[in-house]
């Protein structure tokens, strides 16, 4: 990994890279990393419908943020979050399922692949309206600041957010109200098929967070321990009451932006360049040039995630639909109103 | 000249309907702590139309909170804290600028609930003005609550009457779910007698109410249009035409029992919505009077609805878009096979 995040980060950021810790970090990112290829294959074999949105690439954001998160931390996601579900503890089963549209899904089928719901871990959406979940992670954070509770609200959006009003409205607020929220642009560079510089002025988007008067910093988001190390400097930060934090994490999505686009926007030669950035080699090597990681630890964790995915996808599979009778239920509390 | 003078008349307590929805925010924050309200010029200002006035002295400035003008971004933030057990109040000033927040109500606010499967709900309450008659053009003054009483997932409320202004919030902020209340612009300086507190603690928010008794034609309309709605019953009578006149107060869920049993009594009806026609609310429920009630019909179900043009600010041309007593009149003639009086 980067020089720099070996070092103990200020503020507090500092990421204990023990064997432990690296073990989970990779066990996760082969968990989301597998589930979304087994999704890909999936939908071709259309047991998964409707848009689905592949994290591939991006797996280090995810990971190395929900590292400097604690249980009781709210997670506000995009319609692009199985990972934020996975990581948080939300069951591969229950994501799965919900994939399939059925019953015992973590939104009972109602939501789908952008619409992932837990409120056990605290997730509240799956949000697919770009910049939609800002203002909502402002409103959890508020209720937890005038509750007086220690809680951090990670909001995740991608560099498209950025251009949506409810982005400045969002910082801004937040910042004059000195709320916990963690704001983490997941920066792929593309706002679907439109490139960063095609569609922002200005593309340093942290100097556009500092603007409103929050803390902000880049990273290398294919780097998950210098995301989680930027993490955790920005949690410690928020929970010492220093209101909002801008975290972008620079980082690039393999896959395309859902299965229905053919990639007109992008040269071949880019992708390539970024896949030798790929954050899960990138660890692995890291992790076996360090004395961490060994052939057999690997093919153990991997043997691991895939019983995991393949229990999943068989519960799924075997999964009930929910009854076409219910159709209209959760659209108010009174069962019964239209 | 005698010594003696007349007693003192005993007097009623009176109040407006804008010191009535004060008192009923009021009382919602002295009531639960997890109250709070937020919105533009709600606490230094008053409030646009001078609701909120005296509140942030009274409770301060962490629950009456001003907001920079996001309209989008401090509704989210009231989903959001909804969300995570509080009962915030969002104010937005006019139904027009609703418009900025209509993606957090209607792609959030409103699918939540079932998007989760049942796990999270939104216990929000908006209140925001709505409606013509102070010459505020065509930015200010329209009447879309309609749109929103389109929307599966939320309550739309429109208190047309003092006891409505002061009894309907606190009922809505018991809802688990989001509700929307509409004030009429018209209605802040409208007087009464303040309302005792058994009466606001009988507001429902679920009936339709009949504010008048009558036998020929029914009267159908709510909020702002209700007070010329009564004149244009008074006017039929002196006419020899008995007029009930329902309103609606709820336009989501539409109380459909009470509608359709005036309708069959009455066996006419006229439906009074200060919105554009097409697509309204009216013809909603002229649609469902039509489903419903169709063999018991005398007449054809008559509309009085704004004319179809953005509100002109001219007080001349204003009046002339907005349904009248005389349209009202004219309409409720109509299906009874009269002509002008």
């Amino acid at each position: 990994m980067t020089a720099e995040v070996s070092k103990p980060a200020p503020g507090g950021g500092k990421v204990h890279l023990t064997h432990g810790h690296l073990m989970a970090l990779l066990r996760d990112m082969l968990r989301v990393r597998r589930f979304e290829d087994r999704c890909a294959e999936l939908y071709t074999q259309e047991k998964i419908r409707g848009f689905l949105h592949l994290y591939n690439g991006e797996e280090a954001v995810t990971v190395g943020v929900c590292a400097a998160l604690e249980p009781r931390d709210a997670v506000v996601a995009t319609y692009r979050e199985h990972a934020q579900a996975l990581v948080r503890g939300t069951s591969m089963r229950a994501v799965m399922a919900e994939m399939f549209g059925k019953a015992s899904g973590c939104s009972g089928g109602r939501g789908g692949s952008m619409h992932l719901f837990d409120r056990e871990h605290r997730l509240y959406g799956g949000n697919a309206i770009v910049g939609g979940g800002l203002p909502v992670a402002v409103g959890l954070a508020l209720a937890d600041a005038m509750r007086g509770r220690d809680a951090v609200t990670a909001c995740f959006f991608g560099d498209g957010a950025a251009a949506e009003g409810e982005f400045h409205e969002s910082l801004n607020l937040a910042a004059l109200w000195r709320l916990p929220v963690l704001f983490l642009c997941e920066n792929n560079l593309y706002a679907m098929g439109t490139a960063l510089r095609f569609s922002h002025a200005s593309p340093d988007l942290a100097a556009r967070a500092h603007s409103y008067g929050l803390p902000a910093e880049s990273v290398d988001g294919m780097d998950v321990v210098a995301v989680e190390a930027a993490a955790r400097r920005a949690v410690t930060a928020i929970r010492a009451g220093a209101g909002p934090y801008f975290l972008e994490c620079r980082t690039y999505r393999f896959r395309a932006h859902s299965m229905f686009d053919a990639q007109l926007y992008r040269e071949k030669a880019e992708v390539e360049e970024w896949t030798h950035r790929d954050p899960l080699p990138r660890l692995i090597d890291w992790m076996r040039t360090a004395g961490h990681l060994h052939d057999d630890d690997l093919k153990a964790l991997e043997d691991a995630v895939a019983t995991e995915l393949e229990d999943a996808v068989a519960f799924a599979e075997a999964a009930e639909w929910e009854p076409v009778e219910t159709l209209t239920r959760f659209v108010t509390s009174a069962e019964d109103r239209p | 000249m005698s010594t003696q003078t007349l007693p003192p008349i005993p007097q009623t307590a009176t109040t407006t309907y804008r010191e009535c929805v004060r008192e009923a925010i009021r009382d919602a924050l002295a009531r639960d702590d997890r109250v709070f309200l937020m919105g533009e010029d709600v606490g230094h200002y008053g409030g646009c139309y001078a609701v909120t006035k005296g509140l942030l002295a009274e409770f301060g400035p962490d629950r009456i909170r001003d907001t920079p003008l996001s309209e989008s971004t401090f509704t989210g933030a009231g989903i959001g804290a909804a969300l995570n057990g509080m009962r915030p109040i969002v104010e937005i000033m006019t139904v027009n600028f609703s418009l900025l927040a209509m993606d957090q109500i209607v792609n959030g606010a409103a699918t939540l609930l079932h998007m989760s499967g049942g796990q999270f709900t939104v216990p929000l309450v908006i209140r925001m003005a709505t409606g013509a008659g102070r010459q505020l053009a065509a930015q200010h003054s329209h009447s879309l609550e309609g749109w929103y009483a389109h929307v599966p997932g939320l309550r739309i409320l429109a208190p047309a009457t003092l006891t409505d202004a002061r009894g309907m919030l606190w009922p809505a902020l018991e809802d688990p779910d989001p509700v929307l209340i509409f004030e009429h612009v018209m209605l802040y300086n409208a007087t009464g007698p303040t309302p005792d507190a058994d009466t606001v603690k009988a507001v429902d928010i679920t009936h339709a109410a009949r504010r008048r008794e009558g036998t020929d034609v029914a009267l159908i309309t709510y909020g702002g249009m209700l007070g010329r709605t009564l004149e244009a019953a008074e006017a039929l009578e002196k006419d020899g035409i008995s007029a009930e006149v329902i309103d609606l107060r709820v336009l989501r869920p539409l109380d459909e029992d009470t509608v359709l049993s005036a309708v069959r009594r009455t066996r006419r009806a006229v439906v009074v919505d200060e919105g554009w026609r097409s697509g309204s609310l009216s013809a909603e429920i002229s649609a469902r009077i039509m489903d419903q009630a169709f063999w018991d019909l005398d007449a054809p179900v008559a509309r009085v609805c704004s004319a179809e043009v953005p509100m002109p600010y001219a007080k001349h041309l204003e009046q002339a878009a907005l349904p009248s007593v005389e349209a009202i009149v004219q309409a409720a003639r109509g299906t009874l096979g009269k002509g002008a009086p």
